[in-house]
């Protein structure tokens, strides 16, 4: 049996799956509830300043896309930071803290952006006895018009002072959670490297508007005759989470930066994916919003059934492997070759791989009058559509072109040597090779 | 008062109207939106669908199945009723098994083919259920035509004609449009008296005048309808029934399958229908199978359908054979019709067993008797009443692929003539190109 303790800053918990900073983890009642369901940790619901605490809207707050069987594949919310007093959710803090010693409790942290805000607030969470604190950054809507949420983390240099303030006032490990409503992830994934932060979580979520009721003409979910963006979440947001976690974990100035990863984690092989991607552990809001809190004990159990597969005993053994073959497109190999195989056995004869290469792609699939379907390898560039239109998994498959065979594409012998873009003639910019 | 369920003889009341109304519900009933969404999913969308392909009115089934998806089943009818006007009805009747849900590839894939049949009926049941006829008239051409016969192949003939702009009148010898839709096939494949709400439907078309009571033979003769019209088309069926050729088959209680079915369909209240406590049923097509299984739904005990050949052979789908032994039907394979014995009325039916050598099929002198207080013959039906003139091909009118008689002027179409299976959708097919080179004679 595999071992899934995280240890993430020092911060132990007994599987790397923490609650992500939502209304999931808003409240004593429901922390309590999700420590006893087996999560391993959570990001407590972003606590705000002292005072009257925010409002929500009293209208619909979530908006949502669905497969056919209405299989939640994307939500979008327009809710806020908690709504519940601070002093209230620090004395819950500390005492679901107290009793479940062995988890991990982060508090999720949004004031403004003055460094008095932040001084007043730190001591206070500090205690509360919590592991540490994640800096949301994050938040696309309502707070962000306050200047707060992604305003901040849209500027990398508020990034690094607020981050400066938090190492300042507080003695425990400071998580940065970023927007991913930025063109490049690298810049404030820096500068809260720069300000001192412990790590960094990623992603928070992305500018939305999911659907327009068509009657109303306007934007779902609709307050009243108004709509607003909000936040996407969801399995739909996984692959611009993975490519942004991939981005910082091979970054050379901020590889090594530890990252909780956050972005469609549904099962565990969203997790392990994530981890071999560099991230040290993975938050959870989707999942257990559409499934509930149980949805963890899947996660864990698919995680020691592949580490025990796989023979990795503990999470170290993973995290990170993927890393170092992410690269640029220009370092890729030019001289591998493959072609489309059709396994006429499992060929189910739909068609489909046909249609998306004649019409869309390179014309390379053949048609018989019997409804075979063939790859025509004098005009297959292995584009890998046909792979992917494919309703039976596995019946396509690319194969390698082995070295020393002609390409009947262009006629030129596969070369088992490497050469990338970098050293292409057709590249404007290529080092001469010899 | 029902009658006890044990009753000997034909009786009527054996199940209470509670189990009646539960028997003869709807067989396939329509999808709820979300089952139709859900069923929708499953289409691939394949490139030149084998399903089309399979389908004699050749729907765009993937079309069809993807509007259906995307949330607009009206749509959906339209692209089914474009080429098939009675594709609500086929969605019901269609041995779908055997058409386009065989070649489905998920049929291949998984052994469990798109609904396509089911999701056709919850397509042109919405559009139905809105009151919508989404096909207008041309601009009158001034031709006139007659249709003989108000079944598939003549009402899909008469409303391509109206649409194309041309005045059709059409005649029937019942009282009632709509063919084997309405006295033939099982009560619980078209509920809701479907059949008349389709035909009231299909004539919002406009242009279509129905005569009824009028037939070949009697009111009507060919030579005046060719001199009162432009063209004509015959879908006059088949309203011949095949004989036993068994000793006693004149005694009370053996009667014809299609009469019975056709009575069942016209029948208000369904316990007041009698039946017997043994019923056989004689015949493998679908005709058997509707009337066998029926009886049985009307609470007969013991119901059975005897078949001269193997099961190979019948002319019901494997599914249907299937239905029928799940409501408790039992089927008896290569036995023929000796003797029906009784006095006066039928008492026991005499089988003798068969056996096929090289296609030949022969008794082998070995008999069982079964007790029969009912016997249904279903051996299918033949031509009758056809106009003289007529050149035939086998048992039928003969057509070219037009639907073309050997007679100038003259189109026929449906079970009555030659070419493509006895199938509603097959008749809807053949009076759809029979209209089309109709109209392309009248016109060109």
């Amino acid at each position: 049996m595999a071992d899934l303790t995280a240890d993430f800053l020092g911060i132990k918990s007994p599987n790397p799956f923490w609650l992500a900073s939502a209304p999931p983890t808003d409240k004593e009642y429901n922390v309590r509830r999700a420590f006893e369901a087996g999560w391993g940790g959570v990001v407590w619901k972003t606590l705000g300043s002292e005072g009257p605490p925010v409002v929500n809207v009293n209208g619909p707050r979530y908006g949502a896309i669905w497969g056919a069987d209405r299989r939640l594949l994307g939500l979008n919310n327009i809710e806020l930071i908690t709504d519940r007093p601070l002093e209230v959710n620090l004395e819950e803090i500390a005492r679901v803290k107290k009793d479940y010693p062995d988890r991990a409790i982060i508090v999720s942290l949004m004031v403004p952006c003055e460094e008095q805000a932040w001084k007043d607030i730190l001591p206070r969470v500090e205690a509360t006895g919590a592991d540490g604190i994640e800096l949301n950054f994050g938040c696309p809507h309502g707070m962000a018009e306050r200047g707060m949420g992604s305003a901040v983390g849209q500027v990398p240099e508020y990034i690094q002072m607020v981050t400066e303030w938090c190492k300042k006032y507080y003695s425990k490990p400071v998580i940065v959670k970023l927007t991913p409503n930025i063109t490049d992830i690298r810049f404030p994934a820096r500068a809260a490297k720069a300000g001192g932060a412990d790590a960094v979580s990623l992603i928070n979520t992305i500018n939305s508007i999911v659907s327009v009721d068509l009657d109303a003409m306007a934007p779902e979910p609709t307050i009243g005759d108004k709509g607003t963006h909000g936040g996407y979440c969801g399995p739909a947001v996984k692959p611009i989470a993975l490519n942004m976690v991939a981005e910082i974990a091979r970054c050379p100035q901020t590889h090594g930066l530890p990252i909780s990863a956050i972005g469609g984690v549904t099962t565990w092989r969203d997790a392990a994916e994530f981890m071999t991607m560099g991230a040290g552990n993975v938050q959870v809001c989707t999942a257990a919003m559409t499934y509930g809190f149980n949805v963890v004990k899947e996660m864990i159990s698919g995680l020691n059934q592949w580490m025990d597969d796989k023979g990795y005993d503990t999470l170290d053994d993973f995290v990170g492997k993927a890393v170092p073959n992410v690269t640029d497109w220009q370092y890729l190999n030019l001289n591998y070759v493959a072609k489309a195989k059709i396994n006429q056995d499992d060929c189910i004869k739909c068609g489909r791989c046909f249609a998306a290469c004649e019409d869309t792609s390179h014309q390379a699939i053949a048609m018989s009058d019997d409804r075979v379907f063939t790859v025509k390898d004098d005009e297959c560039v292995a584009c890998n559509l046909c792979v992917n239109v494919c309703p039976v998994e596995g019946c396509i498959t690319m194969e390698q072109v082995p070295a020393g065979q002609i390409d009947e594409r262009t006629g030129k012998v596969v070369s088992d040597d490497y050469a990338n873009w970098t050293t292409h003639p057709n590249n404007p910019a290529s080092t001469a090779a010899e | 008062m029902a009658t006890s369920h044990q009753a000997s003889s034909i009786e009527a009341g054996r199940l209470s109207a509670a189990e009646i109304a539960e028997n003869f519900g709807d067989l396939h009933p329509q999808y709820e939106p979300h089952e139709a969404a859900v069923a929708a999913d499953r289409c691939y969308f394949c490139y030149d669908a084998p399903c089309m392909t399979a389908c004699p009115t050749a729907i765009d089934i993937p079309q069809f199945i993807r509007e259906i998806q995307a949330g607009h089943p009206e749509s959906a009818a339209k692209t089914i009723l474009e080429q098939n006007i009675l594709g609500g009805m086929c969605a019901r009747v269609c041995p779908t098994e055997t058409l386009c849900e065989e070649a489905c590839v998920r049929e291949a894939a998984e052994g469990k083919p798109v609904e396509i049949g089911r999701l056709q009926r919850y397509a042109t049941d919405k559009l139905m259920e809105k009151g919508v006829h989404p096909f207008s008239r041309a601009e009158p051409t001034g031709k006139t035509v007659a249709v003989v016969g108000a079944g598939p192949a003549g009402l899909s003939a008469a409303h391509r004609l109206a649409m194309l702009g041309h005045d059709v009148t059409v005649y029937d010898r019942k009282a009632k449009a709509g063919g084997l839709n309405e006295f033939g096939i099982a009560a619980y494949k078209s509920t809701n008296d479907f059949a008349a709400q389709e035909v009231a439907w299909l004539l919002q078309i406009g242009g279509i005048t129905v005569e009824y009571g009028k037939s070949l033979g009697a009111e009507l003769t060919l030579d005046a309808l060719k001199a009162d019209f432009d063209a004509v088309f015959l879908s006059i069926g088949l309203g011949g029934v095949n004989a036993l050729r068994a000793t006693g088959e004149d005694k009370g209680g053996v009667r014809d399958a299609v009469e019975f079915i056709a009575e069942l369909r016209q029948a208000d209240d369904l316990t007041s229908l009698p039946v017997g406590r043994n019923v056989v049923v004689i015949g493998g097509g679908m005709t058997a199978v509707d009337a066998a299984v029926q009886s049985k739904l009307l609470g007969a005990e013991n119901v059975t359908i005897a078949y001269r050949r193997g099961r190979d052979a019948m002319g019901a789908s494997r599914y249907e054979q299937d239905l029928a032994a799940t409501k408790g039907v039992k089927l008896m394979f290569n036995v023929q019709p000796k003797a029906i014995h009784g006095n006066g009325s039928c008492v026991e039916i005499e089988l003798e067993y068969t056996s096929a050598t090289d296609g030949t099929l022969q008794g082998t002198g070995e008999t069982v008797r079964l007790a029969a207080d009912q016997i249904y013959k279903a051996i299918g039906q033949t031509l009758q009443d056809q106009p003289d003139g007529l050149a035939l091909e086998g048992r039928k009118i003969k057509v070219d692929d037009a639907g073309r008689t050997s007679v100038a002027g003259v189109w026929a179409g449906g079970d009555c003539a030659s070419g493509g299976e006895d199938l509603t959708v097959t008749a809807v097919a053949e009076g759809r190109d029979a209209a089309m080179d109709i109209h392309a004679s009248l016109i060109g």
